[in-house]
């Protein structure tokens, strides 16, 4: 299940609700991103951060990750949310959870999942800062971060 | 066909969309980014450098080389940088 929205979410209800009624599961992986106040080389304060996405294309490429972790490990039940719009240091941006019958595909799918987000999902983040605002730039050991799962160049795109 | 423009693309160029129709000799993702290029100084300065630009036609990631056609959705945007 996708979800992109601007609220907030309840990690506990969302993690209860994932595996309620499938007694099968035996492992819960989950991964919580939260805004930083710092960033950057020189460890910039920052004050917020506004995402920005693709509607549309945001679902779409979210839909395709979590069904390509499905195809590569037997995963019960996945969940991934993503926020945008203006968030403030501590907010949550985004959780991503995956249940399994063992742990280690519960593990290596959410991990999968979070590495292919960063580089596949259509998000932009503008920080605002005490010297104003600026654009995050990709960082190159997300793509390294992707592109183990797989030889497929496209992995970095 | 339908242009969109995220982030600083969409700041430089000041827009967030548009409507239009490029000639039939521009067929590729590159032709269009060079075509685009020439309509202004905001475009030039956002298309300046199109190997940090990334694009999207019809919501799926494309290649420089990749075919565009009349009535497909074409997207510009940098890196991304979610999550």
């Amino acid at each position: 299940m996708i979800r992109v929205q601007r609220e907030d979410f309840d990690v506990g209800a969302e993690l209860a609700a994932l595996t309620t009624g499938n007694h099968a599961i035996g492992g819960l992986a989950s991964f919580v991103g939260l805004v930083r106040d710092l960033h950057g080389p020189d460890d910039t304060g920052i004050k917020a951060m506004t995402l920005e996405h693709y509607p549309g294309m945001t679902e779409k490429m979210l839909r395709e990750i979590e069904a390509k972790a499905g195809h590569r490990w037997p995963i019960d039940a996945s969940l991934i949310i993503h926020r945008y719009g203006r968030l403030e240091p501590g907010d949550r941006i985004v959780l991503v959870a995956c249940a399994s019958r063992h742990r280690d595909a519960a593990f290596d799918a959410c991990r999968f999942l979070m590495d292919w987000l960063k580089t596949k999902a259509p998000f932009w983040k503008l920080e605002e800062t005490a010297h104003g605002s600026r654009w995050v730039e990709a960082r190159r050991n997300d793509d390294q971060a992707a592109a183990r799962w797989t030889s497929d160049p496209d992995a970095a795109a | 066909m339908k242009i969109l423009y995220f982030a600083w693309l969409r700041q430089r160029i000041g827009r967030a969309e548009e409507d239009l129709e490029p000639p039939a000799e521009v067929a590729t993702v590159a032709a269009l980014i060079d075509w685009l290029r020439a309509r202004g100084p905001g475009y030039a300065a956002a298309l300046a450098n199109p190997a940090i630009i990334r694009v999207a036609v019809n919501q799926e990631f494309a290649r420089a080389d990749a075919p565009i056609r009349a009535g497909d959705e074409v997207a510009l945007f940098p890196p991304v940088t979610g999550g």
